[in-house]
């Protein structure tokens, strides 16, 4: 067929489809379109990260990426549908302006600095364990056992996992530090 | 909820589709009120006024559920001699003793009963632990003291009877006079309410934090209880009070509490006594009816848990190992406590205090005064960046090189990048499976808190030699901790499954555990949190199930795990009539099966299921067994709905109408104008301003209330970054009625700055009808809506709301007011520099605000008291009678 013979308007008028709504309408361009959801490798059953509805979501993934994410129709909460924040969802997890690496400020400094994870984890072990030597009360001054640290406070939880907030609650509490707060005060 | 909870909303109207009523009750006409049949508009902070009103309207109509009431709520008991209300003291109960309150005087005649939540140490404050209770939880046989009633509901001091008399002034009239809500509508709402109550019909209540957030927040949710309980609206299917939480799983965090007050499953954290025991603490704060009264059960399977083979029957199960509380350690006293230099080191995970939470000026003082924080998040939120450009740099009044905190910045793994459960709003945990590998640096909170866990107890571990005794003591609750689990990949990210199903717990066998009724406090069990117990059940991770709800009854019961025992509607009991029959056929949920002889239904039971409805109990039982077969209410001390809370309440039995701390109006109800026991801190970053007819109150005329949008989340740090979300919200702004507007010559999408004695901020004018003047107490009264997910970071950039809020607390619960307060507003942008705290000076000027401006008790010159305490400069706690 010669080219202009594949001219939408032609197929219309001279073709099966006066409409233009399906095979008239159609090109080597348009069948090369396909959904991202139709080849992913994998899609992951996942909850919804915002509001507490719990949401569920069809995670789409390929080749060690998300790609879409959609809400799942056989939810009895949700039935599928996501709000606009859950929609969004996508671009939440691949975010280019998403941290990636642990960024450290040295007392007084101006600017950030690179800072191994490895040794992140270490100094901040080092700054609990000196914080509590520091600030530890056996007793109060009538020697009423208190057994804890006023030196280390934690604030946040309500956007974690239950697995999260059981090992920070667990840690914390063993030791001896009780100022731990998240969302669901404030 | 249309807006915050927009895929909840589905259900709102689907029920509308078949016939509900719809009523929406709200300062401001929002996508919810387009759709609802009704639209209320109220004064932000009278919704104990107008709840009250509703209370008074069932009662002196008669138009109870009257077989509800006298069989499952407390309408029948009777209370101390010693009570006296509000209505007779003048807007204070029994028992105030100038800042707190003694609760002895609001307990049964002859009896005094445990609450289930709220201050459960309070008697053993006021009173000590008796003999009986001592002896109660080591499982002795007293006979249980039973308060005395009076089922004609007739007795001058059953809770009926007082009930009526505290709401009599509530009537139509007032609540017009306090709401702004005309008779007309009120009558609506109050008629529509009665009418879809009773045997065939119930009524839900939906709220979220527009009801929490207020000096009295505790309150409104127990006036919303009082009408419930009244109409027989709990425990049944369609019923309940509803709470629209916020956060993915702020109900987790809750129910495995990141909360100072509390152990997981709602165990309090023991506060220091002397030579506490186990036994101490479970006798004041265990009940000795229903499953409270199985405390030891689940404190000794927690400290199980937590410290394993170490924790034995001679060393109390190591209840030593847990830290002491001494009053409130919430947020904003550790804040305060930054600033004070107290508090050295500080952990944000996934949240912004930095401009997410009440006076942000206040946080990011704390923030500035730390030796170390550490910040775990997606994004480069504001309270990483504080130091840096935080509204105090900009405007020259610090710099970052007078900041000497040490930051770490630790990226996180966002919820496909990890397995775990969120719990949402309905207690149902939702397991979410890891979809990629995190990026680089990104890891889970589990990762962190694991990996940070094995460190310190090997750097421990490594100093035991050069340690003396004490010292060695002192670490030993991190050497014995319980920490072994498996871990996946190149990572080494820790199983969030083997996690679970130490929360779930195990038999003396180490086999998961299927049931809480299957704890025991000898030590042969263990369980993380009781209330998850069944999460597990047959080595199966039930939150994970996801059975299509297309394939299941209306109830779901194959979708998640909801707490506990996997039940969808609490103290469903209460759904079935008192002889066990369904109520109606139309409300059938649970019922008694008299040929099988147990209880059986749509939902899991919330009842043990052999009881049968005619039981009595012997005098000597105790816990479940101690309840009768027609008490539903199965976590509290007496089986019943509490119309009146003898306990558990530090600002009364009863919910009273106080206007917010910061109000234009006076207190017309009575002359005690605020909550009497609530919590202030008067401190020169958060002063706080005159209200109702104290000079200065002008300078602040108009009412603002914080709301969300349905483009952002929070604070903003999962939100602003999106460039979608940022697109379609894209900027600050304040929602004002075109009368206002005319008022402050503001221009629709120009600029406006309001302010506070706090602070100042700008944003777009948004005028519009949809928030509209009331009439209150005779004037007309202005409100301006403000969103409040902003901050400087981010795609879409601007003031944050929580420049404006001054902290002043709810006293059971520590939670702030942001859904009442007092402003002003003018038309241009805010300035810039020192110039902008010149200008809320200036503020603070005219109103004539000083430190005491805002607290209650005049000093016998007649100046206001400053009762500041010496160790902490300007720091006044008041009300609460907390302060540590």
């Amino acid at each position: 067929m010669r080219e202009w013979l594949r001219w939408p308007v032609l197929r219309q008028l001279l073709g099966s489809d006066p409409l233009g709504r399906g095979q008239a309408a159609r090109s080597a361009a348009t069948d090369r379109e396909h959904a991202r959801t139709e080849d992913a490798d994998a899609v992951v059953g996942s909850v919804c990260p915002y509001c507490a509805v719990g949401c569920a979501q069809r995670v789409f993934v390929r080749d060690g990426a998300v790609t879409q994410i959609e809400g799942d129709p056989d939810s009895p909460v949700s039935r599928g549908r996501l709000c606009p924040k859950g929609s969004a969802s996508r671009s939440l997890v691949t975010s280019p302006d998403r941290q990636r690496r642990v960024a450290y400020r040295r007392p007084y400094g101006t600017e950030w600095e690179e800072l191994d994870l490895d040794t992140a984890v270490d100094m901040i072990a080092d700054r609990v364990i000196r914080t509590r030597d520091e600030t530890w009360q056996e007793t109060d001054s009538d020697g009423t056992r208190l057994r804890r640290t006023m030196g280390i406070a934690s604030l946040g939880g309500a956007t974690l996992d239950n697995e999260e907030n059981y090992l920070m609650k667990k840690l914390y509490t063993a030791l001896g530090a009780i100022q731990i707060e998240n969302q669901a005060r404030i | 909820m249309a807006e915050a909870h927009p895929v909840g909303f589905q259900w709102v109207m689907e029920a509308k589709r078949r016939g509900a009523k719809i009523i929406h009750v709200d300062p401001r006409f929002t996508r919810t009120s387009a759709m609802a049949d009704t639209f209320v508009p109220l004064r932000a902070g009278s919704d104990i006024a107008f709840l009250g009103g509703l209370i008074n309207h069932v009662l002196r109509g008669g138009h109870h559920f009257h077989e509800y009431v006298v069989n499952y709520t407390n309408a029948a008991t009777i209370v101390d001699e010693s009570f006296a209300d509000t209505e007779d003291l003048d807007g204070v109960f029994s028992g105030f003793t100038g800042d707190a309150y003694d609760p002895a005087s609001w307990s049964y005649q002859g009896s005094r009963v445990n609450p289930a939540a709220g201050e459960r140490d309070q008697w053993n404050d006021v009173l000590g632990a008796s003999e009986h209770d001592r002896a109660a939880a080591a499982g002795g046989s007293t006979p249980r003291a039973e308060p005395e009633t009076d089922p004609s509901l007739t007795h001058p001091r059953c809770v009926f009877q007082i009930l009526k008399r505290h709401f009599a002034r509530y009537t139509p009239e007032l609540v017009e006079q306090l709401c702004g809500i005309e008779r007309w509508r009120f009558h609506e709402v109050a008629e529509a309410l009665v009418a879809n109550s009773g045997r065939q019909r119930t009524t839900a209540f939906a709220y979220a934090v527009g009801w929490t957030h207020h000096t009295v927040g505790v309150q409104y949710i127990r006036a919303a209880s009082i009408l419930q309980l009244l109409l027989g609206n709990i425990g049944r299917p369609g019923g309940g009070i509803l709470a629209l939480r916020g956060h993915a799983s702020i109900q987790g965090s809750t129910d495995i509490p990141t909360l100072f007050d509390l152990l997981p499953g709602y165990i309090p954290m023991p506060s220091a006594h002397p030579d506490l025991s186990l036994d101490d603490f479970v006798a004041t704060n265990a009940a000795d009816k229903g499953y409270w009264a199985n405390m030891r059960d689940y404190v000794v399977s927690l400290l199980k848990a937590w410290w394993g083979e170490y924790a034995t029957a001679e060393n109390d199960f190591r209840f030593d190992h847990l830290p002491r509380l001494t009053g409130d350690h919430g947020s904003f006293r550790t804040v305060i406590d930054q600033i004070e230099g107290r508090v050295r080191g500080y952990f944000v995970i996934g949240e912004n205090p930095a401009v997410g939470t009440a006076n942000a000026h206040q946080q990011r003082m704390g923030l500035a005064n730390l030796d170390w924080l550490v910040v775990r998040d997606l994004n480069m939120i504001e309270t990483a960046t504080f130091w840096k450009d935080g509204p105090e740099v900009d405007d020259g009044e610090t710099s970052p090189t007078e900041i000497g905190t040490e930051v770490f910045f630790l990226p996180a793994a966002a919820h496909t990048e990890k397995d775990g459960t969120f719990t949402n709003t309905q207690r149902m945990l939702q397991w979410h499976h890891k979809a990629v590998e995190p990026a680089d640096d990104q890891r889970s909170d589990l990762w962190f808190f694991y990996h940070l866990g094995l460190r310190i107890k090997s750097k421990l571990a490594a100093r035991r030699l050069e340690r003396d005794a004490d010292q060695r003591e002192r670490d030993r609750p991190v050497l014995e901790l319980t920490w072994d689990y498996p871990t996946e990949g190149a990572i080494e990210e820790p199983s969030a499954d083997a996690v679970l199903r130490e929360i779930n717990g195990t038999d003396a066998n180490g086999r998961a555990l299927s049931s809480y009724t299957l704890l025991r406090s000898d030590g042969s069990t263990r369980s993380g949190c009781w209330i998850y117990c069944g999460v597990y059940a047959e080595e199966v991770n039930r939150a994970a199930r996801r059975e299509p709800g297309q394939r299941q009854s209306w109830v779901a019961p194959g979708w998640g795990w909801a707490w506990p025992a996997n039940r969808r509607i609490l103290y469903n009991r209460a759904a079935a009539d008192p002889a066990g029959r369904p109520w109606s056929e139309r409300k059938a949920h649970v019922w008694w099966d008299e040929r099988q002889q147990r209880w059986t239904g749509h939902d899991v039971p919330d009842f043990e299921a052999t009881k049968p409805p005619d039981y009595e109990p012997a005098a000597e039982a105790r816990g479940p067994e101690a309840l009768r077969g027609t008490d539903p209410f199965v976590m509290q001390g007496d089986g019943l709905g509490w119309l009146y809370a003898p306990a558990g309440l530090r600002d009364g039995p009863l919910p009273t109408h106080y206007e917010p701390q910061e109000s234009p109006l006076s207190n017309t109800l009575h002359t005690t104008q605020r909550n009497p026991a609530r919590q202030l801190y008067h401190r020169p970053e958060n002063r706080y301003q005159p209200s109702g007819a104290e000079p200065g109150a002008e300078v602040f005329p108009y009412v603002f209330t914080t709301f969300r949008l349905t483009e952002h989340h929070t604070a903003g740090g999962m939100s602003r970054w999106l460039p979608h979300l940022a697109e379609l919200a894209p900027a600050m702004f304040f929602e004002v009625s075109p009368e206002l507007a005319a008022e402050r010559a503001l221009r629709h999408l120009g600029w406006a700055t309001v302010i506070t004695a706090r602070g100042a901020i700008e944003g777009r004018v948004l005028v519009t009808q949809r928030i509209r003047p009331l009439r209150s107490n005779g004037r007309t009264l202005h409100q301006i809506g403000i969103p409040w997910h902003w901050g400087p970071n981010g795609l879409t950039t601007g003031d944050a709301a929580n420049e404006l809020l001054g902290v002043a607390l709810d006293p059971t619960v520590h939670i702030m007011e942001t859904k009442a307060g007092t402003c002003d507003i003018r038309p241009g942008r805010r300035p810039r520099g020192p110039e902008l705290n010149r200008l809320v000076a200036t503020y603070r000027a005219r109103a004539g605000i000083t430190e005491h401006t805002g607290g209650d008790a005049p000093t016998p010159d007649g100046e206001k008291r400053d009762d500041g305490t010496p160790d902490s400069g300007t720091t006044t706690a008041e009300g609460g009678g907390d302060e540590s």
